[in-house]
């Protein structure tokens, strides 16, 4: 017997109960720590879908650094955290409505469409086909080396932008 | 036996959620946790198809490891703006920043 569906529905289950805390609760602290919650359902489904250092990844890299980033960024802009007034803007209702539209149509298209079936045979270790196929000129040497540069723009243009300047003392 | 299209739907309901709360919230901060579900979501198609489709073909992969690259230097360079502009106007609301609004 097969366990893989049984433990998808309910991690997805689980995982979209935190993303809609996420996006819908009052105390940003609280949507912030839903968001690691988020994120560590999406690690289960990676390794669901045999895609282990995509799951590494996402411990690492989202809940490691972007998250904990979130929650330092809501920390420093402490004193609208207790905010009065509503967390939503007056057109709220209209953006769930697209939302739902947006999913309704997606979902009905995905499931009329005839995808392939589950390749046979184990996946086995990718992370050393990954790991050649970026250092390799034939496959993306060029993107791996655009995205580390992109994050060393990143890094310099957040610290340019996040340094406080002159006129703001 | 597990098909395509349940990851695709999951994917598609954390895009969604994430599309409601860029839409819908005051907050620049919660607003940046919106893009972030929505990446996440764009990442879990990635690699669904590219283990419903040629598993030995490790395109799909490495393309997923370049929007996490991409992703990480959105959520740096969009929260040292948030920041910014905390410091400058002393609001992290998103219906407040309207210094270039015509």
């Amino acid at each position: 017997m097969n366990a893989t569906p049984i433990i998808f529905l309910v991690v997805a289950a689980l995982t979209l109960v935190a993303a809609f805390l996420v996006v819908t609760v009052r105390n940003l602290i609280h949507a912030a720590l839903w968001l690691v919650a988020t994120l560590f359902g999406v690690a289960v489904i990676f390794v669901l879908l045999d895609a282990g250092f995509m799951a590494t990844v996402q411990l690492v890299l989202y809940i490691g650094a972007i998250a904990i980033l979130i929650v330092f960024a809501v920390m420093l802009t402490r004193r609208v955290m207790q905010d009065v007034g509503p967390q939503r803007n007056s057109n709220w209702w209209l953006g769930a409505i697209v939302a739902a539209v947006f999913f309704v149509a997606i979902s009905s298209l995905l499931w009329r469409t005839g995808w392939p079936a589950l390749p046979g045979g184990d996946v086995g270790d990718t992370v050393l086909a990954l790991g050649r196929s970026l250092v390799n000129p034939d496959q993306y040497v060029i993107p791996f080396e655009v995205a580390s540069v992109l994050l060393i723009i990143a890094l310099i243009g957040s610290i340019a932008v996040a340094l406080p300047g002159k006129q703001s003392e | 036996m597990l098909s395509l299209s349940w990851y695709l739907t999951f994917a598609a309901a954390l895009f969604a959620l994430g599309m409601y709360a860029v839409l819908a919230r005051k907050n620049a901060v919660a607003i940046l946790m919106g893009v972030e579900l929505m990446l996440n979501a764009v990442i879990v198609n990635l690699v669904a198809f590219w283990r419903y489709g040629n598993p030995m073909d490790i395109a799909g992969q490495a393309f997923a490891v370049i929007v996490f690259a991409v992703a990480a230097a959105e959520a740096a360079v969009g929260l040292a703006l948030i920041i910014s502009i905390y410091r400058q106007r002393d609001t992290v609301m998103a219906e407040k920043i309207d210094l270039m609004k015509w």
